[in-house]
């Protein structure tokens, strides 16, 4: 996974609630083991109404996408987050996201900025008004800034997530560091915990 | 030692070692692999150069994209094929135990792992699927993952996880007849709604759910990601040990002793302190279906369809209006009495003996109302051979309906066995999303009792009048 510090661009209004990963990336995209190209499949079935804000071309080159509240919810396919990045979006901002969603998107770089309601519902309405509205996401320092607007807030980040974002760790590397602490578990562990029933090991 | 709950005690049980700032590597105890999630974590894994850490600890089954039709083979839909051959070879080159088509084992992941002794109390439990919380019915800590996730569990063994906050929701009273799990599931949903779970893990308890077999504590587990939350979990106890012994993966012999006496302490200490504690009276829940596009849109069946104006604020007004349509429903109608073209029986919630039995006597000597398609599909391998072999098979039959073979099917549509655009169907399954059961697909969410009245009656009916 790449590093992410700061992402400064333009953003997408996607003035919908609830938005859930059926909808970000219909399982009909899902039959297939590479983790790219799906960005086609990204909410296709609602890009199939021209008016749908993904179709409007002022909207091109939108790296941070701003969405009601409740986004991500349902199903875990990490697909969501493939589908969003591989369009272009690095940052996603809304009200609460779905546990799971958050999670594998921050597996993958996708940040994801919990904002107030309030100041969510400004942005979208800033960015209907005015495309051209640059949107900072600063994951050093927890910042989600909109200069023009004159919005400068906070968002939630613990200090372990924060510190694999800006140096691009995936939890992989990071486990294997622990190699160790995994085979000590496992030697001390009570036999009939992960154990198979011995005639069947 | 101060008081800890059920999810404590087995999360404490698998810290690995503590991360900073409240992460832990938690040990996984068994992982499940399906035919749609499976293949990109196997192969990102080898793509990496790694191997699975304890191939003995990874179960594997197809049941996404399979078809569920009676002829069914490995070309029956365009790319389950192609994805369910690459969970077979990637299980073959790890030595993974795979539950293949026809053979017992086989079936809807979340059906099978309990079903096979896989699931056990106090184990912590991942598969790339949301629906993994189903698992918590057996006092599990069972949780749905992505790709990332499940390829690093494969590689480690180990997840890095933030402990969640918990709620427990207490379910007092006594459920009247004909009254469900997922009634109750979808009560809970409509009460407190699709987000409130965000950020917990909840314990069920209260006489409700103590007095719950098996199989209903995994539906009343399976629907808490519709609540927002990726963990649900019951505590073990006796009708738990009872159902567990003598599965074919469950400990045996002097490690059975040994299990149950561990089990016997898996339990909320009587002053643990949740972060939210709510109660619930079960005695006025009646049968429940959903009217809109999530979970939370449930209302009684004999309740109408609710005003948009009587929404909470502009964000659910807009939401509720855009269901309607969706849906083809009218505000201040009463819901019962909608006409259906389809019903289906089966998913990770409501496909197991218990649901098809129950379903069976609505249906005993009657007939599906003309018009419409009427579906079971059994949640597993060992479902439909129990069941026909008590002959449910041949109920559903005579009454119309089509008894197919084990897998998710009309669930998530991934297999390509949808509900038409515009056709309203009345689904036992988990979600109601737009587009869920197929592009322009209109779901109502419903017990397997309600649904049976549904087809017989070619239209939603209270099934404690049907």
């Amino acid at each position: 996974m790449e590093p992410v510090t700061v992402i400064t661009g333009r953003a997408l209004p996607l003035d919908r609630s609830d938005v859930d990963t059926d909808q970000i990336i219909p399982s009909d995209w899902l039959k297939r083991v590479e983790r790219t190209g799906f960005g086609a499949g990204l909410f296709s079935e609602w890009r199939e109404n021209s008016d749908f804000v993904l179709n409007q071309e002022r909207y091109d080159g939108a790296s941070v996408l701003i969405a009601g509240p409740n986004f991500g919810t349902g199903s875990s396919r990490e697909h969501a987050v493939w589908a969003l990045q591989d369009y272009g979006f690095a940052a996603v901002i809304s009200p609460r996201f779905g546990d799971i969603f958050r999670n594998n998107a921050l597996k993958g770089g996708l940040v994801p900025v919990v904002a107030p309601a309030d100041v969510v519902e400004r942005l979208l309405r800033a960015v209907e008004e005015d495309h051209t509205v640059e949107i900072v996401v600063d994951v050093e320092h927890r910042r989600l800034a909109v200069p023009s607007l004159g919005i400068d807030v906070e968002f939630p980040l613990d200090d372990f997530t924060q510190y694999r974002l800006l140096h691009g760790l995936d939890d992989i590397g990071l486990t294997l560091q622990h190699v160790n602490d995994i085979t000590n578990y496992e030697s001390s562990r009570p036999a009939w915990l992960p154990a198979m029933p011995s005639e069947l090991a | 030692m101060s008081a800890s709950t059920l999810f404590d005690k087995i999360w404490d049980a698998h810290v690995v070692r503590e991360l900073d700032d409240g992460w832990s590597l938690l040990h996984i105890d068994r992982h499940l692999l399906h035919d749609l999630s499976g293949p990109p974590a196997m192969v990102e894994l080898r793509k990496r150069g790694l191997e699975v850490h304890d191939p003995d600890l990874v179960f594997a089954t197809p049941d996404h994209l399979v078809s569920s039709a009676a002829n069914r083979t490995i070309d029956s839909n365009e790319f389950g094929g192609a994805m369910w051959s690459a969970l077979r070879d990637e299980a073959e080159r790890s030595g993974i135990r795979m539950f293949d088509l026809g053979t017992v084992g086989q079936g809807i992941v979340h059906v099978t792992g309990p079903e096979e002794g896989i699931v056990l109390p106090g184990l912590t439990v991942i598969c790339g699927d949301s629906h993994t919380c189903t698992n918590g019915a057996l006092g599990a800590l069972a949780f749905g993952v992505g790709t990332s996730q499940s390829t690093q569990a494969l590689a480690t063994q180990v997840l890095a996880q933030a402990r969640p906050r918990q709620l427990r929701i207490s379910i007092d009273g006594t459920l009247a007849a004909h009254v469900t799990a997922k009634d109750v599931a979808l009560a809970l949903i409509g009460r407190f709604g699709a987000s409130a779970g965000a950020g917990f893990a909840i314990e069920y308890a209260g006489p409700v759910v103590e007095a719950m077999e098996m199989d209903a504590r995994l539906t009343l587990c399976n629907l808490t990601v519709e609540l927002g939350a990726k963990f649900g979990l019951v505590a073990p106890d006796s009708t738990t040990v009872a159902w567990v012994r003598g599965r074919r993966f469950a400990p045996a012999g002097a490690e059975w002793q040994r299990a149950i006496d561990a089990w016997a302490k898996l339990v909320t200490d009587p002053d643990a302190v949740f972060d939210r504690d709510e109660v619930v009276d079960a005695t006025t829940i009646g049968p429940f279906v959903t009217w809109g596009t999530s979970p939370e849109h449930a209302i009684a069946i004999d309740d109408v369809v609710p005003d948009p104006a009587g929404a909470s604020d502009t964000r659910q007004r807009e939401s509720w209006q855009a269901a309607l349509d969706y849906m083809g429903l009218r505000a201040g109608e009463p819901i019962a009495g909608t006409p259906v073209d389809w019903v289906f029986i089966g998913s990770c919630a409501n496909s197991r003996l218990s649901d098809l039995r129950a379903a069976a006597r609505v249906v005993e000597g009657r007939a599906v109302a003309s018009g419409v398609s009427a579906w079971v599909v059994p949640g597993s391998e060992v479902v439909r051979r129990d069941a026909e072999a008590e002959g449910l098979d041949a109920v559903f039959r005579a009454a119309g309906f089509e008894w197919r073979l084990p897998g998710c099917s009309m669930c998530v549509a991934a297999n390509g066995e949808r509900v038409p655009p515009g056709a309203r169907c009345v689904s036992t399954s988990n979600r109601n999303f737009v587009g869920r059961q197929g592009p322009g697909a209109r779901t109502h969410l419903a017990s397997p009792v309600t649904a049976a009245a549904a087809a017989i009656a070619g239209r939603l009916v209270d099934v404690r009048c049907a």
